[in-house]
């Protein structure tokens, strides 16, 4: 049988998991620069099953797309130190400030450059966002069906996907046509580890922006070795419509945004009055605590 | 002006709970804009539908009945809902923040070209300024909801495109009749008109679904009552206050021990460790093995007659009284204020 090719959308997140003192600057935004930047989890298992697809089906291909600043070829680096054949960083200053519907778009426009393809893999979605949407919202782009919260790809045979999903209260096998969009939920498999071998192998792995701050010996070993070289596309590349992009292209906008957790603890020791009673329902309510 | 639509989830013949608590915050907003409210449901035919969906005050009742179209699969319900929405041109669309409600509703978002906010714990109507165009836009819908992990509360609006779409959380929101008799309009959907074959190429192999449990960990906001509550019946206040704020109740050991409330709503280093936004801990002292399973909560009320019990140190409010007294208060000024 002739091999499969697989894309695997992912993104490099800040690791919300591990919020610590400074994560927050005082004016309530989030201060990226003090959290470490790490591989979406439900994007690494999405790999995962991209890759256990490619273990089943000799002679498939794994590629992995992800957008976003020039540090995020980082996460294209260790998706090919555990297996993927091949990553493209869409990246673009002009990507800058894109909603779930913005960065759909450009995704689905680089997916259709790399077609044709079999199956398009994520993560069900993102610990700094936690949205969900960009899985469906490129599916609908890409005019194919989608499968979320995927547990495990059961078969793929004859054009025809099975897949366990894993629903809020049960389970569901479903089968769908490809090529299909597919997201995988967080009870899927861990990834595999980094292969020792595939380290040596994609050490020095860079795109060119990476590329221009190396010595000459660095340019010739990516010459000799074309696999290095991690492309960039940018918003020419795609030949995207900018009016779909970015800020502009994004139909949602933040009006508001109040931090939560490092609000200083101030006990405010409060009676049983009705007036004490009263004031503190009204305070949050005020907050949106309770609604 | 345009309405509000919600989009009505089935489980096994029920409306269920997510969808019954949007129609009651539809029909607030509705008021509020002066327009009216649709509720939509997708699926096979639901025995009495119009008797439970009136009362919550709807004023149109869109049904697309066929049996092909449950159990839920994303593509034909989404052709249905897209078509229905350029046709009635909404100005809000609400969906549960459900395993169906985040598949659906960026699909159609994406199709729509519109914005659309995941789960959403709060909704409200609102103005917005926008200073770089000079524009002013009135009765916007402000989403609320938790994001960077839950560190920060958001309100995002969609001053420019229609609808102005959310997902929101399960049990957020209250469920309220809003009038018993209230007689709306039904239209039956030609299903065959919004859906083409090509929507049905999914196919369901097997399904097994679990009847719903008891869920502490995932809830919003827990009361939680201790030893100090005193009595299984003081407990009920308990329930009652959980009951109106959309919360799940939990206990201390003591209150396991003392045979007050069943072990698996324990939390501690003994039960489950919880961090929800809001803990409210009644009759409890806060011994150690306590608060190692709740002091990452984002906000902490405590009940307490005794001013120096070790919970008034972590607590952001602490009431110095008693929860037979308070708690009734709680909920009456609840009642009160909320909208």
């Amino acid at each position: 049988m002739k091999g499969l090719k697989i894309i695997v959308l992912a993104k490099q997140v800040p690791d919300t998991r591990n919020v610590g003192k400074d994560a927050m600057k005082a004016n309530g935004t989030v201060n990226r620069a003090a959290l470490p930047a790490v591989f979406n989890p439900e994007d690494l298992k999405a790999l995962e099953q991209a890759l256990r697809i490619k273990d089943k089906n000799p002679g498939s291909t794994v590629t992995l797309l992800t957008m976003g600043p020039g540090r995020a070829a980082e996460i294209i680096r260790e998706g090919l130190y555990r297996g993927a054949d091949g990553g493209i960083l869409i990246t673009d200053r002009k990507f800058a400030g894109s909603d779930t519907l913005a960065t759909s778009y450009a995704i689905s426009l680089a997916v259709k450059k790399l077609a044709p393809y079999d199956i398009v893999i994520s993560g069900r979605q993102a610990i700094d966002g936690d949205t969900a949407q960009v899985g469906p919202q490129t599916a609908e782009k890409l005019g194919i069906p989608q499968v979320t919260y995927c547990e495990e790809v059961i078969s793929i045979t004859n054009k025809k996907v099975v897949i366990k999903r894993r629903l809020e209260r049960g389970i569901e096998t479903v089968e769908c046509p490809t090529p299909a969009l597919i997201t995988v939920h967080g009870s899927a498999p861990d990834c595999r580890s980094r292969n020792a071998r595939l380290l040596m192998k994609y050490k020095h792995a860079e795109t060119v922006t990476e590329l221009q701050d190396s010595t000459d010996d660095y340019l010739e070993l990516h010459d000799k070795r074309p696999y290095l070289n991690i492309q960039e596309w940018t918003v020419d590349d795609l030949n995207a419509d900018e009016s779909w992009l970015g800020l502009t292209g994004s139909p949602t906008k933040v009006k508001k945004v109040t931090n939560v957790v490092f609000t200083a603890k101030e006990s405010k020791v409060l009676g049983s009055t009705d007036e004490e009673l009263e004031g503190m329902i009204k305070e949050l309510l005020e907050n949106h605590t309770i609604g | 002006m345009n309405n509000i639509i919600v989009y009505c989830e089935i489980e096994e013949g029920a409306i269920v709970d997510v969808s019954l608590e949007l129609l009651t915050k539809g029909k607030r907003l509705a008021d509020e804009l002066k327009c009216g409210l649709d509720a939509v449901v997708i699926g096979n035919a639901i025995p009495g539908l119009e008797k439970i969906i009136f009362p919550f005050g709807v004023d149109n009742l869109l049904i697309a009945e066929d049996d092909k179209l449950y159990p839920y699969t994303t593509l034909p319900h989404a052709s249905i809902l897209c078509q229905l929405i350029r046709e009635e041109k909404p100005q809000i669309v609400l969906f549960g923040a459900t395993s169906i409600g985040r598949d659906l509703a960026p699909r159609i978002a994406s199709a729509l070209k519109c914005g659309l906010t995941a789960d959403c714990t709060s909704l409200e109507i609102g103005d917005h300024k926008d200073k770089k165009e000079k524009q002013d836009y009135e009765n916007l819908l402000y989403q609320i909801r938790p994001a960077f992990g839950g560190n920060i509360i958001a309100t995002i609006i969609n001053p420019d495109t229609r609808p102005q779409m959310a997902t929101v959380r399960e049990g957020v929101m209250k469920k309220e009749i809003y009038a018993p008799n209230y007689q709306g309009k039904v239209k039956k959907l030609d299903v065959g008109k919004y859906t083409k074959s090509e929507d049905f190429v999914v196919r369901i192999i097997e399904r097994h679904m679990e009847k719903k449990k008891i869920d502490i960990k995932n809830s919003h906001i827990i009361v939680s009552g201790g030893y100090g509550v005193g009595s299984k019946e003081n407990f009920d206040l308990l329930f009652q206050l959980a009951e109106v704020l959309g919360a799940e109740v939990g206990g201390s050991r003591a209150a396991v021990d003392a045979g007050y409330i069943p072990h698996e709503r324990q939390i501690g280093q003994t039960g489950v460790t919880v961090r929800p936004h809001l803990y409210i801990a009644c009759g409890i002292s806060g011994a150690v093995q306590h608060r190692a399973g709740m002091e990452q909560s984002a906000m902490i009320i405590s009940i307490n007659k005794d001013p120096n019990a070790p919970i008034n140190h972590i607590a952001d409010y602490a009431i110095i009284g008693d929860v037979g007294e308070v708690i009734p208060k709680l909920i009456k000024y609840y009642k009160k204020n909320a909208k």
